[in-house]
């Protein structure tokens, strides 16, 4: 057989393995796609219900008798906030169910809407007192996170007795019962009560975090690479800390939580639960990342452009500043941000600083106490409420949401600063 | 099918009349030549580099003279970039590279302690191999080493110095509507001369070229060939090349490098037609390198 004949025969062969090495690739990336479209599916489909909240519509009675006030009197602001507003959503309750008299009926009546609800109404009337003196006002009321879930989810638990169920459906005949776009969910921070429960607090306290990481990170980071790239000399303590920040990149990020409540809370007396000690723990968990993609990019700084500098007479110092970091920017920029994805997505070393207590305020600063996004869907996600699965859901996807921005943003920066050579 | 096997070509056979110079291949040995000159530009003296273990150039000495064109020439791994690049000490930038031998720049030790490699290098300009623009626009490719050196006092000043010096690089032309546009987006012959007016606009002594035209164009080579004679006039220049015709059309003498050892150096006419080496002639004919 002579030699093209050999290889026709073998170029069939060639052809098939190459075709099937494409396949693979192929159900490799379809299966990928699928188990990402399933996630995202999930998560979606049980985040929506987090986004629209249960109201109810009551017929507050304000006028002078019954709020038991001289219609003479100033209405300060004392007087304001003192007023039993309770007592006032209990009343409109009763009014709007005339025929509930008996005592356990009225208790679980009255559980329709949220504990929370004197306080949206407080707050309505302090910025609107000249409603004060009507004989009512029409106001819609949160419902309570179980009267929430049976009527958006149509599912009945244990937790919503027979009783209620009829009232929702009064309420529905009335069309005194709806959905409205969930504000609560991104002006409030955690809450015992689902419906009263928001991620504002995590959202700030993870903007603390992540400022703190961000600003220790990055100046370190690059600083360090520059200098282990371009200037530190070669020897066996060059070796030791580069073996050994390769090494970090590898540790569990729970160990460096241990190691910020030893040395940062224990040793220097920094406050619990704070973004600064937050910060601190992920600066050191994100630095090898940065340093390592650093050295990387400043690496592929082609040696012309640096030998034309020197050339030219630009010393050593020069020459990394105004040609080697310029062009190793989209590098270094692509590893800081996917370093500050990743400690934007971080639990475990929180959980060992504090960041995982229930802290209802807002955090102003970095001393404040704070829980995180990442944190917060962990504590969620592990309340018995029904109504916090959504929530749970929810969160996951802002979190999805900030990741996939930070990430479209290292893209479009790599491509702004990307220069061809 | 199996291919013809075509007979070897038969050497062709030198009939030399004079008795060439064998050079012996131990540590020990001498320059043929005058690779010593009066009142040299540049002079070097017993120098020798090693690049860790390797000992790269061996013992060699060599003179540049003022506003001359000195080309290096030899088979590749010779030695010749090497001792170019030691010439602005731009060696010092590899850890491993060792310098030893004496090394003045008019009468100026540069290998002395008291020498700032910074300023040697404003002194000794070098130009590459391979055209290495910064990716930055021509304007400031140009103005970058004035920039650093503070040459220009205000804007007009450097506006000046970068359109002088692309005309003496012969560029200013081709590009002067479009200073702005980066200078990698440049023709490949474009870009060395972009390279030429980067070094000569500091105002360097000596001009260190290095294959300058090795990638280019037969075109783009003889634009770069007729500017080294014309920076003649102003500058010095070493120039180490692989094309023999590059060497006997651009420069005045001619450095014969084999193995990291200066063999022989004399005026380039001499040296493309009447070589006193062995080696040598060798090269120039062909017969190996």
């Amino acid at each position: 057989m002579s030699n093209i004949k050999l290889v026709e025969k073998n170029l069939k062969k060639r052809y098939a393995r190459e075709r099937r090495f494409q396949l693979y690739g192929k159900m490799a990336v379809l299966t990928g796609f699928i188990f990402l479209a399933l996630l995202l599916i999930d998560i979606i489909s049980k985040a929506m219900p987090a986004f629209q909240a249960t109201e109810i519509l009551l017929d507050i009675p304000l006028d002078h008798a019954t709020l038991e006030l001289e219609p003479a009197q100033k209405l300060d602001q004392d007087t304001l906030s003192a007023l039993n507003y309770a007592g006032l959503i209990k009343t409109a309750l009763r009014q709007a169910f005339p025929e509930v008299t008996n005592r356990s009926d009225k208790k679980l009546l009255y559980k329709l809407v949220s504990d929370g609800a004197e306080f949206t109404l407080r707050d309505h009337i302090i910025s609107n007192p000249e409603l004060i003196g009507k004989d009512s006002i029409s106001l819609w009321i949160k419902a309570d996170d179980d009267i929430d879930t049976l009527f958006k989810l149509e599912t009945l638990t244990s937790r919503v007795k027979p009783e209620q169920v009829a009232f929702v459906e009064q309420l529905k005949q009335e069309n005194r019962i709806a959905t409205h776009f969930n504000t609560t969910f991104f002006s409030n921070s955690d809450s015992r009560e689902p419906e009263q429960a928001g991620i504002k607090g995590a959202l700030l306290g993870s903007f603390w975090t992540l400022l703190v990481t961000l600003l220790l990170s990055l100046p370190i980071g690059i600083g360090a690479a520059v200098y282990l790239e371009e200037f530190a000399p070669q020897n066996k303590l060059t070796d030791f800390v580069e073996i050994n920040i390769n090494n970090l990149a590898a540790v569990p990020s729970i160990v460096f939580g241990l190691l910020g409540l030893a040395v940062f809370i224990n040793f220097f007396g920094m406050p619990r639960s704070a973004p600064l000690v937050g910060g601190l723990v992920l600066s050191l968990m994100t630095l090898p990342t940065i340093i390592i993609s650093s050295r990387a990019a400043i690496k592929a700084v082609p040696p012309s452009i640096k030998e034309a500098a020197l050339g030219l007479g630009a010393s050593h110092v020069q020459t990394v500043f105004h040609h080697v970091i310029p062009l190793a920017m989209p590098g270094i920029l692509t590893g800081a941000i996917i370093g500050m994805a990743q400690a934007l997505g971080e639990t475990a070393p929180l959980l060992m600083i504090g960041m995982v207590a229930f802290i209802v305020d807002v955090p102003g600063g970095i001393l404040d106490s704070a829980t995180v996004l990442p944190v917060q869907i962990y504590l969620w996600a592990d309340s018995p409420e029904r109504a916090f699965t959504a929530l749970t859901a929810a969160t996951i996807l802002v979190l999805l949401v900030f990741l996939a921005t930070m990430n479209t943003l290292a893209i479009l920066l790599r491509k702004h600063f990307e220069k061809r050579w | 099918m199996s291919i013809q096997q075509t007979a070897t070509a038969p050497a062709i056979a030198q009939t030399q009349t004079n008795q060439k110079i064998m050079t012996s291949t131990s540590d020990t040995y001498k320059t043929v030549g005058r690779n010593i000159i009066p009142n040299p530009k540049f002079s070097t003296r017993n120098v020798n580099v090693f690049y860790g273990d390797k000992q790269a150039i061996f013992d060699t000495s060599l003179d540049i003279g003022n506003n001359e064109v000195v080309a290096l020439i030899g088979p590749s791994g010779c030695g010749k970039s090497t001792f170019l690049r030691s010439l602005n000490r731009m060696n010092d930038t590899i850890p491993i590279c060792r310098v030893t031998g004496e090394f003045t720049l008019d009468g100026e030790d540069i290998y002395a302690k008291t020498m700032d490699p910074v300023l040697l290098r404003a002194r000794v300009g070098m130009v590459f191999q391979k055209a290495n623009p910064f990716p930055k626009s021509i304007y400031d490719n140009v103005a970058y080493g004035p920039r650093i050196h503070g040459l220009a006092s205000n804007n007009a000043e450097l506006d000046e110095i970068v359109i002088t010096s692309l005309e003496k690089a012969g560029l200013f032309k081709e590009v002067k509507d479009r200073l702005n546009a980066p200078g990698t987006g440049l023709s490949g012959g474009q870009q060395q001369r972009l390279c030429i007016a980067r070094t000569i606009a500091v105002s360097p002594e000596v001009i260190l070229m290095d294959e300058p035209a090795s990638a280019l164009d037969p075109i783009a080579t003889a634009i770069i060939e007729e500017l080294i004679d014309e920076l003649r006039e102003n500058f010095t220049i070493v120039i180490v090349t692989h094309s023999m015709q590059q060497a006997a059309r651009v420069s005045q003498r001619t450095a014969y490098f084999h193995l990291g050892k200066l063999i022989e150096v004399g005026k380039t006419s001499q040296i493309f037609t009447n070589p006193r080496c062995e080696l040598t002639e060798n090269y120039i004919t062909g017969k190996f390198g």
